[in-house]
């Protein structure tokens, strides 16, 4: 559909989805039929002020929590639906989260070949081989044998891409990834982020506040309504793939932070007025 | 080791252990250098405290180091010191292994299982609160021997603390790593034992330091309360017997000692157990 991007698998498209939290109690709207469709093979980055759902959205993709209505497809099959409110976790969609969930009790690599193991698709040799030739190629050699707490956080997000992508997921959800890393460590982190894609044409569903990272990775740009939660705006990211870091200083890119920067600006005003909570 | 004793936090340590022993002993020998005149300005005011007139609370009155030195060199060659020592030892091990084996299977089960958490809780929350001293006469009832029931009182004091730090441990697991596991396809049991396990380890090692020092306070106190257990009177009752036998014969320098060995086995238990935890989790490095 879109030549950008020429994956063939991981087309997720979130139709009409609703959810409530607590619908006898408080029943505190947190995604408002919100539809969106994301490319297989796409950069789709969810911009929206804390607190606006994006998380809530995600989840309900990864399949950890219900949704109230609606109807959310990958490549076509149903993952969640008003019959089957939860989908089922599994290793075609796999979250980054935001501070990070590598297993403090393992060493990188043996976090790194978990996915394959527990499936039983790779023997443990050969996830080992594997998992060192994909960690060599994120740059992450040298620190197999170390744990996670050992290393710095923009190593252990990249070790946590790394073991996402052992799994071959048709999609990795990140919920702002980089969010606790300094900016200069971020900046890093993007373009080995680019690479990694580049390489593996998976499709990524991106959620940050960040309005500067998300023109800069995505494809797309959807900017979310604060709670409850919709896309407010979808900027198409007319910058050419692959990118490198001199697309931050390029004209189109100043433009395209400019032609969003009101919107974006004024949800987070009314998040800012409705005091929601950091999240 | 070399660079250890050549180090500042070494001197320091002795030096002040050294201090400590220098001022006991100088106030041990008070008697000798410090008549009982000098304390006749402050007596009324002294009783008017409480205290009797003629026996005021003095350090003169403790043995001194060099006195229970001595008294130490001279127990060493009885059997019945060791006896003493390998027989708290022995309970303290025994009760704490059991609490550990029992609590905490049962601290993961209350943790895992609504249903387990939902019948066990509330009994183990009303029995907690209980001392485990409270437990010594129900104890001797109950336990065929005494050295059951004293193994059964030290096993109470390590077992609830070893569960509620389990319990708490495993509850306080980041939801985020259950996640993670079932995204990339883990079972329940694999859950259980890749995540929750290793999850909960930090906690079962801060469990069971804790766990243990309360296994000595206990086993001290109950064996001078059952006298020794079923052992002869003075003759391998456990160390806390040691002491009670040693203040009924009036040997108070042997008090101190063992006293002392007290301390040392409880340093010795707590530092096996840090050596445990340290290997159990390597991924903490600061412990």
């Amino acid at each position: 559909m879109n030549m950008r991007h020429p994956s063939t698998r991981g087309q997720i498209s979130i139709q009409d989805v609703v959810k409530v939290y607590d619908p006898e109690g408080a029943a505190v709207m947190a995604v408002d039929h919100c539809s969106l469709d994301i490319d297989a093979g796409e950069i789709c980055m969810i911009v929206g002020p804390s607190g606006c759902g994006k998380t809530t959205l995600l989840n309900a993709i990864a399949g950890f929590h219900e949704i109230t209505s609606g109807r959310i497809t990958m490549d076509g099959e149903v993952l969640c639906s008003n019959e089957k409110p939860k989908s089922t976790p599994g290793p075609d969609r796999i979250v980054v989260f935001q501070n990070g969930a590598l297993f403090p009790w393992k060493s990188n690599l043996e976090n790194v070949i978990f996915g394959p193991v527990m499936q039983g698709k790779l023997g443990r040799r050969e996830a080992i081989e594997k998992g060192r030739a994909m960690m060599a190629d994120a740059g992450l050699s040298g620190v197999e044998h170390n744990y996670p707490g050992e290393v710095s956080s923009g190593m252990r997000r990249r070790v946590e891409i790394v073991r996402a992508l052992m799994n071959d997921p048709k999609a990795l959800l990140l919920d702002e990834p980089y969010r606790a890393l300094d900016s200069l460590t971020k900046s890093v982190m993007h373009e080995a982020l680019l690479e990694i894609y580049y390489k593996n044409k998976v499709t990524i569903f991106f959620i940050t506040h960040d309005l500067e990272e998300a023109i800069f990775l995505g494809h797309r740009v959807a900017i979310m309504t604060t709670r409850p939660c919709k896309p407010k705006k979808v900027l198409d990211v007319d910058i050419p793939h692959p990118r490198d870091y001199s697309v931050l200083t390029s004209k189109r890119f100043r433009e395209l932070i400019e032609e969003t920067n009101d919107a974006v600006h004024e949800e987070a005003l009314k998040a800012f007025q409705a005091g929601e909570k950091e999240g | 080791m070399k660079k250890f004793l050549s180090s500042p936090a070494f001197w320091r340590g002795a030096a002040s252990i050294v201090v400590f022993l220098v001022l006991w002993e100088i106030g041990a020998r008070s008697k000798q250098w410090m008549s009982p005149e000098f304390f006749m300005p402050f007596k009324e005011l002294l009783g008017a405290m409480g205290f009797k007139k003629d026996y005021l609370p003095w350090i003169g009155a403790v043995p001194a180091p060099s006195g229970v030195l001595k008294a130490w060199i001279a127990v060493l060659g009885q059997p019945g010191y060791w006896q003493s020592w390998y027989m708290s030892m022995f309970r303290v091990m025994g009760g704490f292994v059991a609490a550990m084996i029992v609590g905490i299977p049962f601290g993961l089960m209350l943790a895992v299982s609504r249903v387990a958490h939902g019948v066990g809780f509330p009994v183990f929350e009303v029995l907690r609160p209980i001392p485990p001293l409270a437990w010594v006469p129900a104890s001797i009832i109950f336990w065929p021997t005494q050295e059951l029931a004293i193994i059964f009182i030290t096993f109470l004091g390590a077992f609830y603390t070893i569960v509620i730090n389990v319990l708490g441990g495993a509850r306080s697991i980041d939801v985020r790593y259950f996640q993670a596991a079932q995204s990339m396809g883990s079972s329940r049991w694999d859950i259980f034992r890749r995540v929750i396990l290793p999850g909960t380890l930090p906690s079962i090692v801060v469990g069971s330091a804790v766990g243990m020092g309360i296994t000595w306070e206990v086993v001290v106190a109950a064996e001078m309360i059952s006298g020794g257990g079923s052992q002869q009177a003075g003759v391998g009752g456990g160390l806390g017997f040691f002491i009670w036998n040693s203040y009924v014969g009036g040997s108070y320098e042997q008090i101190v000692v063992g006293m002392i060995s007290i301390g040392i086995a409880g340093f010795l238990s707590s530092e096996l157990l840090r050596w445990g935890g340290r290997h159990a989790t390597p991924w903490l490095k600061s412990r």
